[in-house]
């Protein structure tokens, strides 16, 4: 059976997986949803151990870099991403 | 005679990076301008491109070289040179880049119903977000006057936006990745609704699933004159004292300090207090007050003795 990528990337409120999802974006690569921007006000999970409790396995997470000398006080993108996945079988 | 911004609206400006104007531009405008760009019954519009393509070359909407004063930029008594005229956006656009400030760039913006799309073979997609044009690290602002000529509802993808978002430094479509972000808004609004944005606000343009073109139409505004107390012209605001912090009465009254201190679902734990720093000093900027503060965040890591 052909094997096919679903992708989760959740932002969370502080660098640790029970913090609260405060942004996500799902891409589907099975191909049965198309997300876009926009299509959900309400986060897939409360937190990132909800999605891992779901199945959602883990693969990479932002690191902690120290700020700039100088740059301390500049803010920029979200900060703690976690992106997870789920392999799916079937008749893509 | 104009109806400058209160010390409220400006705070809530400060904060959150946008202000709206409900309903604000009269029905009669609504419908010149209309008229104008000859919008029509969406059963005469057969392609998407053509119709648009139509409103370029008929409307009276004029091709504003960049850096052209607002002042002389709009055709006298044509529906624009009215929006501009009104005295709520006059006021909020002096109070906010000033009297003589500049047009940057204009654009009216189209969203076409699903099945336009459908006819095409094109996938019908939301705009990502992002934060218009590109990294900007200044003090000076600009603002994003938009002008919404029909009614917008829910179903036809207004502008989504992100209060808050004005202050953190990103690259345009570098934002993209974040489909969704907690507390997002989408404009919903009556003819006639004014928005404005500070230039920094992440946004982007929703998807259109009624059957009715939306539009949107779009100026953005630069100051030619620093951005100190111009709604303010008295010099009327004078800072508030310091109050204690966590330990606190109840029931305290709310006062311009909270509007500006107001928190959004999206911010992290760490960086919300970065983004209240980044406030006070901007609302430093805002009063020409070099020293005022607010919740001590700015004199605590200011008291610096070595």
């Amino acid at each position: 059976m052909p094997k096919r990528q679903k992708v989760l990337v959740l932002y969370l409120k502080f660098p640790s997986l029970e913090a609260e999802v405060i942004s996500w974006a799902t891409f589907d690569g099975t191909g049965q949803k198309l997300h876009m921007t926009g299509d959900s006000d309400e986060p897939p999970y409360p937190t990132g151990l909800d999605a891992l409790l779901d199945g959602w396995r883990l693969f990479q997470s932002s690191q902690a870099i120290p700020e700039h000398p100088g740059e301390e006080f500049r803010t920029s993108y979200l900060k703690h991403e976690f992106f997870f996945e789920k392999i799916e079988e079937g008749d893509f | 005679m104009v109806q400058l911004l209160s010390t409220e609206q400006m705070a809530e400006f400060a904060n959150s990076g946008c202000l709206f104007f409900d309903g604000l531009i009269d029905n009669e405008t609504n419908k010149e301008f209309l008229n104008d760009i000859g919008h029509t019954d969406i059963e005469n519009v057969d392609n998407m491109q053509k119709y648009f393509q139509n409103i370029k070359a008929s409307s009276s909407i004029p091709r504003i070289p960049a850096g052209t004063p607002l002042k002389n930029a709009y055709q006298h008594k044509s529906p624009l040179e009215k929006i501009f005229q009104n005295e709520v956006v006059a006021g909020a656009i002096n109070s906010l880049v000033g009297s003589e400030s500049v047009v940057d760039h204009q654009f009216l913006h189209l969203t076409f119903p699903t099945k336009y799309f459908k006819k095409t073979n094109q996938r019908q997609m939301s705009q990502v977000n992002h934060q218009d044009s590109t990294i900007d690290p200044r003090i000076t602002f600009d603002i994003q006057l938009f002008y919404f000529p029909t009614d917008v509802t829910k179903e036809m993808g207004g502008t989504r936006y992100h209060p808050g978002t004005h202050l953190r430094i990103v690259n345009e479509m570098g934002i993209a990745k974040y489909q969704n972000i907690k507390g997002q808004k989408n404009i919903v609004c009556k003819a006639g609704t004014i928005g404005i944005f500070h230039n920094g606000l992440w946004h982007g343009a929703g998807v259109n699933f009624s059957d009715e073109i939306r539009y949107m139409f779009k100026v953005r505004l630069q100051p030619t004159e620093k951005q100190e107390l111009l709604w303010d012209p008295e010099k009327k605001y004078k800072p508030l004292p310091n109050k204690a912090l966590y330990w606190t009465d109840e029931n305290q009254e709310k006062t311009v300090n909270d509007i500006l201190m107001k928190s959004y679902p999206w911010q992290e734990a760490d960086t919300n207090r970065l983004d209240k720093i980044n406030t006070i000093k901007f609302w430093r900027m805002l009063t020409g007050n070099k020293n005022l503060d607010i919740d001590y965040w700015l004199t605590r890591i200011e008291n610096e003795l070595y």
